[in-house]
């Protein structure tokens, strides 16, 4: 089963200044991964001042924000996709991410959804809107 | 402390192979290294609960299993002096960073461990359980049920190869020279077997038989970071991953398959394909000639790119084929290639390629004979004979979704 790990850096995009020994130490982690066969993908996000949110709200249209953002609680700093066999693997390999003293940061793990886990009705629908490949309905 | 077992469990997963190769270095036994790594497994199971679980669980197993070692071979020592020798040894090489000396030796070890679980002088059965074991990690249990066998009968396949590894003292090392691409050749071949087993799962089977998928493409996936310079490693990953990609829409909603060209493409796994080009591409970028999983894999990526039926390149694949033809001589291969011609150069030609296997004994149960052969001929226009082979496909296949859709293309008319 996948799993996203999103580390949330839990600081403002100012103080989000990682030294170059956490840089090789979340490399390392990486290639750990890389190693072990778990790691599909990761991305790491720049910081939210080249960020925008968009809000919908009730009836109102949606509103565009720019950032940066300063709940620093909700920035996401950027994410692993893994594929391991369970969730407690999954959490294993979280507590793994390196931490260095002083540091606090979150790691949110959540599994992946996929076309099984959806109930039959839903199926359906997604089966039949997928007939016609996206190409198509793209304006080319 | 449920919480704590179930981190247990997970280091297992993730370490055991780690703990097994390494104390296999040094007692030079696989069978001994893996009783060895489970004492350790279960004084964690006593002690991490209250102690917590280490900053480095996976140095503390394999630290723990040694000591396990150097007991043991010091009690043998009372009958055999030679073992006293080795414990001695053993315990002044004992590093004091164990986390760094494991690191070091930890890509050799891992090696050496699959070569010696996909040795030659193991049959097939044995080796495919003995590597799920030592390097999936999976119980017996867990093999038993994805393979269709009853658990006492891989347990015996399982100690039988123990037993046959140290009559026969296989060494615990890394094939040199020449040697590695032959030993290589067994490695690969173990690891495919268990995807494919995997990928012949069916509706209503137990939900561990795709899973041998997942442990396949997780071997493959170390595998390829252990010998990064063999390209048919990087083959064979790129195959299972482009496979894979396929897996939701190759069965239909009654069970029944679902040849390539009638698949959704629209629900192929757009990462797992990224990531079968990305495999092709390193295996490609090792400048060798292609081996037989690097020219599957070419072949797959060929369909994998192409994003309608119409779009594949049929003549670059008809082309690879030949050349697997020329590689790995098969009746099966033919048979695909047969029906790449007819895609490239239209039916005429692939019947006749096709009617060039009619006399191959191998293929006589193979409904996909008949099954291609009646496709052609219906689009030729030949529809009386068309439906004879339709028929005749209907009764050898043994899936009953695909028997009915054959008697359906039996009477149907143009």
């Amino acid at each position: 089963m996948r799993f996203m790990m999103f580390m949330k850096p839990n600081v403002s995009d100012d103080e989000w200044n990682p030294s170059p020994d956490a840089f090789a130490a979340m490399m390392a982690y990486n290639e750990e991964l890389t190693k072990a066969g778990v790691l599909l993908a990761l991305d790491g996000l720049h910081p939210s001042s080249e960020g925008a949110r968009v809000q919908f709200k009730g009836d109102e249209r949606p509103t565009v924000t720019d950032g940066p953002f300063t709940e620093s609680k909700e920035l996401i700093g950027g994410y692993w996709l893994i594929d391991v066999k369970s969730r407690d693997e999954a959490v294993e390999w979280a507590t793994r991410v390196p931490h260095v003293q002083g540091e606090s940061f979150e790691i949110e793990v959540r599994r992946v959804q996929e076309m099984s886990d959806f109930p039959q009705e839903v199926q359906d629908v997604i089966g039949e809107l997928s007939q016609a490949p996206p190409e198509q309905t793209s304006a080319r | 402390m449920a919480a704590t077992n179930a981190a247990i469990d997970a280091v297992w997963r993730i370490e055991s192979a780690r703990v097994i190769a390494a104390v296999a270095r040094v007692v030079r036994d696989v069978g001994l290294a893996e009783d060895l790594a489970q004492d350790a497994l279960v004084a964690a199971l006593e002690k991490w609960p209250e102690a917590g679980v280490p900053d480095n669980p996976g140095a503390w197993l394999t630290a723990t299993a040694k000591h396990g070692a150097i007991d043991l071979l010091r009690r043998r020592a009372t009958l055999e002096r030679k073992h006293e020798q080795l414990a001695r040894e053993l315990e002044d090489r004992e590093d004091p960073d164990v986390a760094a000396a494991i690191d070091d030796q930890v890509g050799d070890d891992l090696l050496s461990l699959v070569f010696t679980t996909c040795h030659p002088v193991l049959s097939t059965e044995a080796r495919i359980a003995l590597t799920l074991r030592l390097l999936g990690g999976l119980t017996t249990e867990e093999i038993a049920r994805a393979f269709l066998v009853p658990t006492p009968t891989v347990a015996q396949r399982i100690s039988r190869a123990k037993r046959t590894l140290a009559e026969a003292n296989v060494p615990f090392e890394v094939p040199a020279g020449g040697e590695l691409r032959a030993r290589l050749g067994s490695v690969l071949e173990v690891v495919y077997l268990i995807f494919n087993e995997g990928y012949s799962a069916t509706a209503g089977d137990d939900w561990l038989r795709p899973e041998l998928c997942h442990e396949a493409l997780r071997l493959g996936r170390i595998l390829a970071e252990l010998a990064p310079r063999e390209p048919e490693v990087h083959g064979l990953v790129a195959l299972m991953e482009i496979q894979q990609s396929r897996a939701r829409t190759r069965v239909g909603p009654r069970g029944e398959p679902v040849l390539l060209l009638d698949q959704d493409r629209s629900r192929w796994d757009r990462l797992l394909i990224r990531r079968g080009l990305a495999a092709l591409q390193r295996a490609e970028a090792l400048g060798e000639a292609y081996g037989p999983y690097t020219l599957q894999a070419a072949i797959a990526c060929h369909h994998a790119r192409a994003r309608t039926p119409e779009e594949t390149e049929w003549l670059r694949i008809v082309a690879l084929y030949d050349a697997l033809a020329e590689l790995t001589p098969s009746p099966v291969v033919e048979l695909n290639r047969a029906v790449a011609v007819a895609m490239a150069f239209g039916p005429e030609a692939g019947l006749e390629a096709v009617d060039a296997l009619a006399e191959d004994k191998t293929l006589a149960g193979y409904h996909l004979l008949p099954s291609v052969r009646g496709e052609l001929l219906a689009r030729l226009g030949r529809h009386a004979e068309a439906s004879a082979e339709f028929a005749r496909a209907a009764s050898l296949t043994r899936n009953e979704q695909e028997r009915r859709l054959l008697l359906e293309r039996a009477v149907r008319r143009p």
